[in-house]
């Protein structure tokens, strides 16, 4: 009888893999009222910035290049033209910083990384608005 | 000294208050058995001997079933001692992850991925000798000279030398613990562990 009890313990202590483990660290801080988006929808994300006490919301604009990782550490890296020089953040997904996300338009894109936009300018770094 | 055995789930990121990014190691710690008390009278020290993890009757040695019989336990795939331990604790009492608070320091104990006979460059972090070209041959990634010549006459002892890079037991100290799971037993601490993911690990504070 002794044997039996061990093992339902040895199954229960197998059962949970490590990947559900992590989740349970995660789900609590992951965010769900960020909008779907992908790489080549132009998008505007409203990033908040604390000074001292006061918090400000800055918002930055630009196509989404690529979107790595995954869970809790997901992000995304937008790049816009300012002032003729191409600027590239990166956010974290689900960052409380982040306020809000804007989607502006989907692109219609063949790649999940867009890393060729950076040698193009003007006309050549247009991307197709997707019609669906 | 407090101790408790775990397991390396893996890594991830949480977020702190202020929104910034933290890199951190979760870790399933315990719960553990105590299987025996050592005492200076008995044994001529004074230790806490814990058990973790379940492990088939079947597999286990008849001495080892009937060690952890004493402590009315199911067989445990890891016995582990922890000298000088702070809590009084009987044989056969369960201690698990809520010991710790969050904002704590820990030591985490483990065993390093093993990197196999390494040279000095990986081993040491050595920079090899000299450049590729201008004549050079075979000594890119060479210890250099090991010591001067007719005095002492000999390689001194303790000279950094190429080997076994890795394996070895390696101890991580004041981890700062971010988050305390007690239902699932978990324990987050910031920064990495030694070890493959699944390896075992000792936490001490």
């Amino acid at each position: 009888m002794f044997a039996l009890i061990n093992y339902f313990n040895f199954a229960a202590f197998k059962k949970r893999s490590s990947m559900n483990l992590i989740k349970t660290i995660e789900n609590n801080q992951m965010r769900t009222d960020i909008p779907e988006f992908s790489s080549g929808d132009t998008i505007t994300v409203y990033y908040k910035i604390k000074e001292g006490s006061k918090e400000r919301i800055q918002h930055f604009q630009g196509v989404v290049l690529q979107r790595r990782n995954s869970g809790l550490t997901e992000t995304f890296t937008v790049r816009k033209i300012s002032g003729g020089i191409g600027v590239e953040r990166i956010f974290p997904v689900h960052s409380p910083n982040i306020d809000k996300i804007e989607v502006n338009r989907r692109g219609k894109v063949r790649r999940a990384r867009l890393f060729y936009l950076r040698e193009k300018t003007g006309k050549q770094a247009r991307i197709k608005e997707s019609r669906s | 000294m407090f101790g408790i055995i775990g397991k390396k789930v893996g890594m991830t990121s949480i977020f702190a208050d202020n929104g910034k990014m933290i890199p951190c190691t979760v870790i399933q710690a315990g719960p553990c058995v105590v299987t025996q008390v050592k005492t200076v009278d008995n044994d001529g020290y004074d230790a806490i001997q814990l058990g973790y993890g379940e492990r088939k009757p079947k597999n286990t040695p008849k001495p080892l079933i009937g060690h952890f019989a004493k402590a009315k336990t199911s067989p445990k795939s890891q016995i582990f001692e922890f000298p000088h331990f702070d809590k009084q604790l009987n044989i056969g009492d369960s201690i698990d992850v809520s010991n710790f608070e969050i904002g704590e320091y820990v030591d985490v104990i483990g065993t390093s991925k093993g990197k196999g006979f390494q040279g000095v460059v990986k081993r040491h972090g050595f920079s090899g000798v000299g450049g590729a070209t201008h004549g050079q041959h075979n000594r890119l990634r060479a210890p250099g000279s090991m010591g001067a010549s007719s005095f002492p006459s000999k390689v001194i002892k303790g000279m950094r030398m190429a080997g076994q890079t890795g394996n070895s037991r390696v101890k991580i100290t004041n981890l700062e613990v971010l988050k305390v799971d007690s239902e699932n037993n978990l324990l987050v601490v910031k920064g990495s562990i030694p070890g493959f993911n699944g390896s075992v690990v000792l936490i001490e504070k």
